[in-house]
């Protein structure tokens, strides 16, 4: 299959902002030798590089439909990205400290496009209906019907007023990260459901949904009427549980 | 470059946005636009020969432009490349403005600009 590969190479090398960067050691196909990469992940793609100024990605992930796990190897801070078909290859990557593994396990969670579409389309309908008075944007008791709808009549009239991207942006290590936190332009708190943290600032979107590669579960999740926070608590349970997993495997004794 | 081409593949297969038989050319010389099947999944335009599983190719949806051309057509260019045009020609004005939306909203960069513009209105509505 042919791949506009020249676009994607320019895509990965340009100026747009990534939403995370930094080195990793990647473990190889058929031998389990680790090669440190320079990783660059824009969206739902993880390109990868020999060097940081490098001019050309040695490769590409498509994260559509992957799960993140942590996973035991030899490495440490190792993270897996996991895909659902049967013969689908594993990439076991492994970061150079604790804070760098959870800020790409993060960042990796959270990079399907399907997952940013049904955050803006939450969105969406709390501007709805903050717009149309209704009150409050994560009643949990009404649930509007065939708002899942890919229908685009809301940005339709607004396009035009979308603002420009960032003129300026934090850089690190030489690429520009976006804030995915967006501490600046913080969500009211409403009614308990986008809560924050201890820090005081909005707590991060939950982690995608388990999205199998067959046909129609993608769909089906993405069409479901659940609101938001339902859904928010329900990952927030398995990401506690995750995270209760694996601490006490890093307190266990060592294999 | 590498890619995982399985899992590509395995996304062409899923339900799609949008899906249509159109006659498409790739920018190449005495390239003649041929019916093929078109489908949007994500930000991927995927195009196959019309009785095939698999894809002839895929177009990642980022940093391009959609542009309308005469009556029915419209073409994808890429930012860098702006004169290699990929020209679709649809049956019908109608469905070519159709695919002209669906794909100008098709980027992952358009969704973090509304996430952005949503999330300053809802700030803006709730005074802080």
């Amino acid at each position: 299959m042919k791949l506009n590969e020249r676009s994607l190479a320019f895509y990965a090398t340009c100026d747009s902002p990534a939403d995370n960067a930094g080195f990793l050691y990647k473990r190889g196909e058929r031998h389990t030798a680790y090669h440190r990469r320079w990783f660059v992940l824009k969206g739902n793609m993880l390109f990868y590089f020999e060097d940081r100024d490098s001019r050309e990605p040695v490769g590409v992930i498509v994260l559509e439909g992957c799960n993140v796990e942590l996973c035991d190897a030899a490495e440490n801070y190792a993270f897996a990205i996991r895909f659902g078909g049967t013969k689908s290859r594993t990439y076991v990557l492994a970061a150079e400290n604790q804070a760098a593994m959870e800020s790409w396990v993060k960042s990796l969670s959270r990079a399907s496009f399907d997952y940013m579409r049904l955050v803006v389309r939450e969105l969406e309908k709390q501007l709805q209906e903050m717009t149309q008075g209704l009150a409050g944007g994560c009643a949990g008791s009404r649930e509007p019907p065939g708002l899942w709808k890919p229908k685009p009549s809301g940005l339709e009239e607004s396009r035009e007023q979308l603002p420009a991207l960032p003129a300026i942006l934090p850089k690190e290590n030489g690429c520009a990260v976006w804030n995915n936190v967006l501490g600046a332009d913080r969500l009211p708190d409403t009614s308990g459901c986008a809560g924050h943290d201890e820090e005081g600032n909005p707590r991060p979107p939950p982690l995608p949904p388990r999205r199998g590669v067959s046909n129609g579960e993608a769909a089906a999740v993405a069409q479901s009427p659940s609101t938001f926070c339902r859904l928010h608590e329900q990952y927030s349970r398995e990401v506690a549980q995750l995270r209760q997993d694996w601490q006490q495997r890093q307190r266990g004794p060592r294999p | 470059m590498r890619y995982n081409e399985r899992e590509l593949l395995s996304l062409a297969r899923q339900p799609a946005e949008k899906a249509a038989e159109i006659r498409m050319s790739v920018p190449k010389k005495g390239s003649v636009l041929k019916k093929r099947l078109v489908k949007l999944v994500v930000n991927f335009l995927f195009y196959f020969r019309t009785d095939e599983a698999e894809p002839i190719g895929a177009l990642l949806l980022e940093h391009c432009k959609i542009t309308k051309e005469e009556e029915n057509v419209f073409s994808i260019s890429f930012i860098e490349e702006p004169e290699r045009k990929y020209c679709f020609e649809c049956a019908t004005e109608e469905q070519c403005q159709e695919w002209v939306e669906a794909l100008k909203r098709a980027s992952y960069e358009f969704l973090r600009r509304s996430l952005i513009f949503y999330r300053n209105e809802i700030q803006k509505m709730t005074g802080k």
